[in-house]
């Protein structure tokens, strides 16, 4: 079992919560190029190691956060909430 | 053809009846089926991944192109991966006319295997039922019997009693929380030995002089004149790869990785559209031959057949965190347990021996990708999510094609990595077994 840590609600059965994927920053759909949008759209580092992904607390407190986990291992950093930058995470919200 | 060329056919050294009989009777032992290949550093054609798509691809592209100078490269031992790891089903009922075309070929290469490559691979052609629990899958079972009609595959949607006939353990009551409205029965479909298909192909190109390297894992892939980091991706050159043993040289590099096809893709600098889930299965113990068909049911997402052993192996949809950890957890237990006792009520008290699981590279189309990528001379046949193993013959035979021509056949166009630039996506997602 993965025990995620909502920056709310504390740890939590990942099963409890709703995982959408790796995080990404979203091109302007006015101004990017369809390559650009498609890439958004599909293509993943997929990386076997560290890597900053969503969660949506959907049973709790119904917030969307972010968090570094490690593919391989399981392990798991500071979550953060939209807007914050706290936590050993470096760099702001994509 | 330039660079790829020298030819050394030689079939394989025959099994046969008389042969065991000989061997048995003088208490002579067995030769290993394949070499131990001493560590060369020029080939013509590098394969990564030894499973049933690598030693396929490597098996073809030597039988039917006489390309013979080719390493196969497994960081573990062959068929270690997917290979070994998944529930032996083989189909065509699918719903594209792409896949379908696709994986009947598959189906055509199954069932000539075993002599083709002189190893039984233990085909079983029992018949495949697709369970129907709502009107809605229903529907998409009739859409898929037409689709499959059309392309002259055995396929047809019957009703509850014809299902009870085939498979008596089966509830079809209209009791159950999800009562089975109909099924899609696909008559050719079954099941096969996984470990012998990797054995047999295995056997098949060592015999053609393929080089089949185990323990040798990839840790870089060498690329030069790319418009990336160190060279590196789209518009570079491959020019081999570096292993745990040394650098290999090649022209042709292809990418037969599961599980690992982001991984080692993102060496060469080529990003791809996948997300790899783990695929838990399980297995009981042996009991007395009951269920003589394969029973899939989407909408309570399980799979379930029986072996020669009399175990009963079930396998789910994919976890659904993405990660590369195969380790087993209680959730998918408690859930299969749970749905297979509503189809089958009555194995309640057999016991479970062991789950395992593998990882699977989803794509957001349910589709494979397959050929040429942006950076020269480097192939992929990857994403190949829960689906892998029933194509792998139909894979290498067309894998090889693309390699060797150079140009990829009309049966895999469909499959080729630009069409998620191009946004020409494959929708398969209807027809996956489960859970999609």
């Amino acid at each position: 079992m993965l025990l995620v840590p909502c920056p709310n609600c504390g740890p939590r059965n990942a099963a409890d919560l709703t995982y959408n994927g790796e995080s990404h920053r979203r091109p302007d759909p006015k101004i990017c190029t369809p390559e650009e949008w498609r890439t958004y759209l599909y293509l993943r580092e997929n990386p076997s190691g560290w890597l900053r992904e969503n969660w949506y607390c959907g049973s709790g407190c119904r917030k969307h956060f972010q968090i570094e986990r490690h593919t391989l291992t399981g392990e798991l950093r500071e979550p953060i909430l939209p807007g914050e930058k706290t936590g050993t995470t470096k760099g702001d919200m994509k | 053809m330039g660079i790829l060329s020298g030819s050394k056919k030689k079939p394989p050294a025959k099994y046969s009846a008389v042969g065991l009989a000989w061997r048995g009777l003088r208490k002579q032992s067995w030769p290993r089926i394949w070499r131990e290949p001493e560590f060369r550093n020029t080939y013509d054609v590098i394969i990564i991944g030894g499973g049933v798509h690598g030693l396929a691809t490597a098996y073809y592209l030597a039988a039917n192109h006489g390309i013979t100078n080719v390493a196969v490269v497994d960081k573990q031992y062959l068929g270690s991966g997917g290979s070994g790891r998944n529930t032996a089903i083989v189909r065509s009922n699918y719903l594209t006319p792409e896949g379908v075309a696709f994986y009947d070929r598959s189906l055509e290469l199954y069932n000539s295997m075993s002599s083709d490559l002189n190893l039984n691979v233990m085909f079983s052609e029992r018949g495949h039922l697709t369970l129907a629990h709502t009107d809605s899958a229903l529907r998409t079972m009739n859409w898929r019997a037409e689709v499959n009609k059309l392309q002259g595959i055995d396929s047809a949607v019957i009703d509850p009693a014809e299902i009870k006939k085939l498979t008596p353990s089966l509830d079809v009551s209209a009791e159950t929380r999800y009562p089975i409205l109909g099924a899609l029965y696909h008559p050719p479909g079954g099941t096969i030995r996984h470990d012998a298909v990797v054995w047999g192909y295995a056997r098949g190109a060592d015999a053609y002089g393929v080089d089949l390297y185990q323990k040798t894992e990839v840790l870089d892939i060498l690329v030069e004149g790319g418009s990336g980091p160190e060279g590196k991706g789209p518009g570079g050159t491959v020019k081999g790869v570096r292993t745990n043993r040394g650098d290999m040289h090649a022209p042709i590099v292809v990418n037969c990785t599961a599980g690992w096809a982001s991984h080692l893709s993102n060496m060469a600098g080529v990003t791809l559209p996948i997300t790899t889930h783990p695929l838990q299965a399980a297995v009981t113990e042996p009991v007395k031959t009951f269920l003589p068909t394969v029973v899939v049911s989407g909408s309570l997402h399980v799979y379930v057949s029986q072996t020669d052993r009399g175990e009963l192996v079930f396998g789910a949809s994919v976890d659904p965190v993405a990660t590369y950890n195969m380790g087993g957890t209680l959730e998918f237990t408690e859930e299969l347990a749970g749905h297979v006792l509503e189809l089958m009520p009555g194995i309640s008290k057999m016991r479970l021996l062991r789950q395992w699981a593998g990882l699977c590279d989803m794509t957001p189309d349910y589709s494979p990708v397959m050929g040429p990528t942006p950076v020269d001379g480097f192939y992929v046949d990857v994403g190949w999510g829960t689906y892998g193993f029933k194509a792998g013959p139909v894979s290498g035979e067309q894998m090889a094609a693309c390699v060797a021509n150079r140009a990829t056949p009309d049966l895999i166009k469909p499959f080729e990595l630009r069409r998620f630039t191009e946004g020409a996506l494959v929708g398969e997602k209807g027809a996956a077994a489960v859970g999609h």
